[in-house]
């Protein structure tokens, strides 16, 4: 099972982090901060697996991440799952991130938080790999969100974004 | 689609991700966030506030507690959340409430009556929400609430419900299996559902039974092989497809669930072998996911029953992996050898040289695992050359839980595999010296016993000299700075004991360097107590032998005239007397007791050479019986065994009542209004036994050794005190008498010490100049290996005969090729080259799979094969017409078919490649538009996929717009996926 998914900036700043295995925040913030020490510290052109995560997670927990730009994305799991599969895992979240986003950048990871949440949850669900199809999973975020928009009063908060840009 | 444009938050929301982006320091960002936490607590508490508003205040605590900060203040307004009719807000709150509490929470109870009702509802998006939260939020206790509504959903008309469903069961079956175990069936049930989604999720859940019971789904085998030949033939729809493979990820599932069910099972995996052979074949190597699902057949293949020819597919498969410049398939090529070697050994025999490259790798996860790799293939001929690298990659790094590891493995595999004592104690020397504080003491504790009880039985030369050899080399190390406290302790121990044993060494001498030790590490009281027993060992022996010891002048004994005790020992002893610990300043005043004894008492105390007898314990404390016979004599009370109190057993009784009595109020789910059978929560709980309820405790293994050893050393008529010391000593070697690891290494010692000195010594040298010469042969055909790599090769796979040596020349073959486009690669870092690097060391039959991919992105519906013949002969045309850059054909057909995907995909592909500088990037994205193409849209969606590249307006326009807010928190480059999409 995947017992993690987190989204690390270079800087180490967390921009998403989700436990299927409930960890105290203390022991959120350890582990990403090992994760992060781990990662940058490795030289690019390696593979993209971990194995040795010390005592943080049981023995015989992997990890898989993928560095794109300025972000780093991580997947913790157990020996159930296949390192490459959850390498590709990895590149459909993206995938998906992008089709959601239209090339997305860290912005749109940082400022749209709950709609990350709901993209991740369409993939994974408890732990379990739920959907694979990056079309499948916008389509199901597209109409979450259509029926949040029609059932939503939120559209005062939209217009008073752009008077705030135009400073 | 997404909220772009917007973001959809509100200016202080912004403002607050903004100034926590510009943080230039922790605690900066610290005190931003806990102004934060003060702005929320208050805001959230007044009242009337706009639900849209309460929505950003729960998704800023989300926020806030991400970044490690505590939230729980707001967690209430979460739970309130949840319970609103708006569907918008409802889901907010499920996700604040999954990432904020635990199973066991206390609000829990607050939502569990929400999650009932929505389980219910009629909008099957509320349905999904409540699931995700049921997959995180319900523990055993709760799961009877819920259960009724999720098995309902079982039966759901939308799929994505009936997925989830399955996926909560799922979840309740890890939590309580109980809770959950007469809904078996119905897992079984729903493989056989109409939709693959659901089937394949019903495969994890089975995956997680099967693991727990083999035999009781021996019945399934024939079931999931259908079904994954169904998977692999392409019988899915369409959409099921992901980098043009059949769900991949159901076939990984499968393929593992076949792994169980063929274990040591002949008969199963005989119903295996034909698909799992088939899919291997036809398996695609050029996908990331082409090779997990192939890794992942190497997996089942080395799991099940094995059988030659799968296994042969296997191992090519294997080669292939090592082979490849890819780290991560290099990663599961070593992985899976070290699979395959467990069923047979001659396969590493061929990857010699591709596992030493492994090795030497920077990549550090590779090297781990090749070390991995090489433990499983640890045999005594090549026991010194890896145990040696073990170390030297032990000391070069500096994390502590793996450092602990290997060290350990360094100690396990010398245990099993030394061919020699001098080799053994080295070994262990440098593993202590390094590493000493992170081994099992028990290790320090086995080297003891092993120096004092030696390798061979009946040969006690060879001991005295293993044990002089160790005395040797601690005498030499000792001076060096910082060793570990466990490993003084065992060079302590070893002074005390075999110091002056075969008489090299004089006493005076052993004892100043014991009392260095202890003044070097005056702060180490472990230390000092084994200087302290090792002083009174070398002295009590010098008594023994009729020599005589100089005792303290001042103490209450007369000086005796003979051997001059050391200032320096003499002031060590003085200051332990006056210690704060007891336990030094008994053992002080022990020593000077027993250096004041003759010689026939001291022998009895401490007899030369005994540390190996074992010492008779009396459990049944018969030395007490004249003493509690008087005592019963005198009227006292005699002892009733615990079993038998009868005060035990009313307070166990009245617990078990109680037990039961709280069942009976545990928490209720149900509505009180429909009065219905309850549920227990949990079976009835076993009457308590009397023995957890009254701690009687039992006598301890210490108290009774003691008390145990006492008469048979009174005799000697000392105190009591010089028992104590002695079995200190003793005890700490022998704590675990169970430990047993000993035996292997005494058995195989002595077959191996003949071995090594005349065969396996000449073995590698005979080797290593075999393999030079091959190394020469093959350097005239433009191929050089590094010698030194050659002879590690050949020490590390030991007794290697004739036939080795041909595949390490046609691997030697193979290499140029790689090395060659490598640097290719390199010079022109050409975007195409990526395509070649990755293709060029393949065989002919995977350029079939290369192509592929060609046909399938045309999004017309060609029979691919015949898609793919046109296409050979076109590039056999535009081979032979002249492509004076490309090496050989097979390379230049690689290349093409990986770059130009024919058609209209040509000018979108090259796009793609240039700007790129991540390899690794390429294929999956070139693969991404392919499947979109092969949908409705074809070449549109692709055009406007690709375009949005960085040269586009919308992303100029978010630059733009970051920029102006001020946010920028990855400085240069704001289109972040820039290397995503070319």
């Amino acid at each position: 099972m995947i017992k993690a998914v987190m989204v690390i900036n270079t800087f180490g700043k967390p921009r998403l982090s989700k436990f299927y295995e409930f960890q105290p925040v203390e022991k959120q913030q350890e582990i990403i901060r090992h994760v992060y020490s781990v990662l940058s510290n490795r030289p690019d052109n390696v593979s993209n697996f971990i194995r040795s995560l010390g005592a943080i997670f049981g023995p015989d927990t992997r990890l898989v991440y993928k560095h794109y730009a300025t972000l780093y994305f991580v997947f913790l799991f157990d020996n159930s799952e296949n390192e490459l599969a959850m390498l590709d895992l990895i590149q459909v979240f993206v995938e998906t991130l992008d089709k959601c986003f239209r090339s997305v950048c860290e912005l749109d990871v940082v400022f749209n938080y709950s709609k990350m949440h709901i993209i991740l949850d369409e993939i994974i669900l408890g732990g379990q790999v739920l959907e694979t199809d990056s079309v499948e999973v916008v389509r199901a975020v597209e109409e979450i969100s259509k029926l949040e928009s029609t059932t939503s009063a939120g559209t005062l908060i939209n217009k008073s974004i752009p008077s705030w840009w135009a400073r | 689609m997404g909220s772009q444009g917007g973001f959809g938050q509100s200016k202080e929301f912004l403002d607050l991700i903004k100034s926590i982006g510009e943080a230039r320091s922790k605690a900066e960002e610290d005190r931003i966030v806990i102004n934060e936490i003060e702005i929320l607590k208050k805001r959230i508490i007044e009242p009337d506030i706009p639900k849209r508003k309460m929505k950003e205040y729960i998704m800023r605590l989300v926020y806030v507690e991400m970044l490690g900060h505590d939230a729980s203040f707001g967690y209430i307004h979460a739970v309130k959340m949840t319970h609103d009719d708006n569907l918008h807000l409802k889901r907010t709150g499920y996700l604040a409430v999954t990432l904020f509490l635990n199973e066991d929470h206390d609000l829990i109870i607050l939502i569990v009556n929400t999650i009932q009702k929505d389980l219910k509802s009629d909008n099957y998006l509320v349905v999904c929400a409540a699931l995700n939260a049921v997959c995180k939020l319900i523990n055993e206790e709760t799961i009877p609430a819920v259960l009724p509504q999720v098995v309902d959903l079982l039966g759901h008309s939308k799929e994505a419900v009936r997925k989830k469903a399955v996926m909560a069961l799922h979840r309740f079956h890890q939590k309580s299996p109980s809770s959950v175990s007469h809904l078996v069936s119905n897992f079984r049930k729903r493989l056989c559902d109409n939709d693959p989604g659901v089937m394949g999720s019903t495969l994890c859940p089975l995956y997680d039974l099967i693991s727990e019971d083999v035999n009781s789904y021996k019945d399934l085998v024939v079931s999931f092989v259908s079904i994954l030949k169904q998977v692999a033939e392409r019988r899915l729809p369409k959409s099921y497809d992901y980098h043009q493979m059949p769900a991949p990820f159901i076939q990984i599932k499968l393929l593992k669930i076949l792994a169980l069910l063929g274990s040591g099972d002949k008969k199963a995996s005989e119903q295996m072998y034909t698909i799992v052979g088939d899919i291997m074949r036809k398996s695609d190597s050029s996908s990331n996911i082409g090779n997990a699902i192939l890794y992942e057949c190497i997996c089942c293949v080395s799991s099940i029953h094995p059988n030659p020819k799968v296994l042969e597919t296997a191992a090519e498969a294997v080669a292939k992996f090592l082979k490849n410049d890819s780290h991560n398939l290099k990663y599961l090529g070593i992985d899976a050898l070290g699979r395959l070697i467990k069923i047979s050994s001659e396969i590493a025999e061929q990857h010699q040289l591709a596992v030493i490259d492994c090795l030497e790798d920077p990549d550090d996860t590779l090297k781990r695992k090749t070390f991995e790799l090489l433990y499983k293939m640890t045999k005594p001929s090549n026991v010194e050359v890896i145990v040696d690298r073990m170390i030297d990659y032990m000391m070069s790094i500096n994390d502590n839980h793996s450092k602990t590891e290997i060290a350990s493995r360094c100690v396990e595999l010398a245990e099993q595999f030394a061919p020699s004592n001098q080799w053994f104690i080295q070994t262990m020397n440098k593993v202590f010296e390094h590493a000493g504080d992170l081994v099992n003491l028990k290790v320090a504790h086995n080297l003891m016993r092993l120096i004092a009880e030696g390798f061979g039985e009946e040969d006690d030369t060879a001991d005295s000299q293993l044990r002089s050899s160790a005395v040797e080399s601690y005498l030499r190390i000792m001076g060096e700075p910082k060793l570990p406290s466990a490993f003084l302790q065992v060079i302590c121990w070893v002074l005390g004991e075999y110091g002056t044993a075969d008489g090299k060494y004089s006493a005076s001498y052993i004892t100043g360097k014991i009392s260095d030790i202890a003044e070097a590490h005056s702060t180490d009281d472990m230390v000092k107590a084994y200087a302290v027993s090792a002083l009174m060992k070398v002295y009590s022996f010098e008594i023994a032998a009729g020599r005589k010891v100089d005792v303290l002048p001042e103490g209450a004994f007369p000086p005796l005239v003979g051997l001059k005790l050391e200032i320096q020992c003499q002031s060590f002893i003085e200051e332990l007397l006056a210690s704060n610990s007891t336990d030094l300043q008994q053992r002080a005043y022990e020593l000077q007791s027993v250096i004041g004894l003759d010689a026939r008492a001291v022998e009895n105390i401490i007899p030369m050479d005994a540390s190996c007898e074992d010492v008779v314990v009396d459990r049944e404390l018969s030395f007490l019986n004249g003493y509690v016979e008087e005592s019963m004599n005198k009227g006292a009370q005699p002892y009733i065994p615990e079993s038998e109190r009868s005060g035990a057993l009313s307070i166990s009784s009245f617990r078990v009542e109680e037990q039961h009595g709280s069942s009976g109020h545990s928490l209720r789910f149900e509505a009180y209004e429909l009065p219905k059978p309850s549920v227990p929560s949990r079976p009835p709980v076993p009457p308590v036994s009397s023995t957890e309820l009254v701690p009687v405790p039992e006598p301890t293994y210490h108290r009774e050794f003691h008390e145990a050893v006492a008469p048979k050393f009174s005799v000697s008529g000392t105190g009591s005190s010089e028992i104590k010391l002695r079995l200190d000593g003793v005890q700490k070697k022998w704590g675990k008498q169970t430990y047993s690891s000993s035996s292997p290494s005494t058995s195989d010692s002595d077959t191996y010490k003949t071995q090594n000195g005349a065969t396996q010594r000449d073995v590698p040298s005979n080797l290593s100049s075999k393999t030079r010469d091959v190394s020469y042969d093959s350097r005239r055909q433009q191929e050089e290996i590094n010698p030194e790599k050659q002879k590690l090769a050949a020490s590390l796979f030991g007794g290697v005969s004739k036939t080795e040596k041909r595949p390490a020349a046609g691997h030697k073959a193979s290499r140029p090729n790689s090395h060659t486009v490598d640097k290719s690669h390199a010079e022109k870092s050409g975007p195409s080259d990526g395509g070649a690097v990755k293709a060029s060391p393949q065989p002919p039959p995977d350029l079939l799979d290369m192509g592929e991919p060609t046909s399938i992105s045309n999004a017309t519906f060609v029979d691919p094969f015949k898609q793919l013949e046109g296409l050979l002969d076109l590039n056999e045309g535009t081979a032979a017409l002249g492509s004076s850059s490309a090496t050989k054909a097979p390379d230049f057909m690689s290349l093409y078919g990986d770059t130009s995907l024919s058609g209209q995909n040509m000018g979108t592909a090259d796009l793609l490649s240039t700007g790129s500088g991540d390899a690794n990037l390429i294929p999956g994205i070139s693969h991404a538009p392919d499947k979109n193409g092969h949908g409705t849209g074809g070449a549109v969606t692709l055009s406007a996929q690709l375009s949005k590249g960085p040269n586009t307006k919308e992303a100029l326009e978010k630059d733009a717009l970051v920029r102006q807010m001020g946010v920028n928190p990855t400085s240069q480059n704001p289109n972040l996926f820039k290397d995503l999409l070319g």
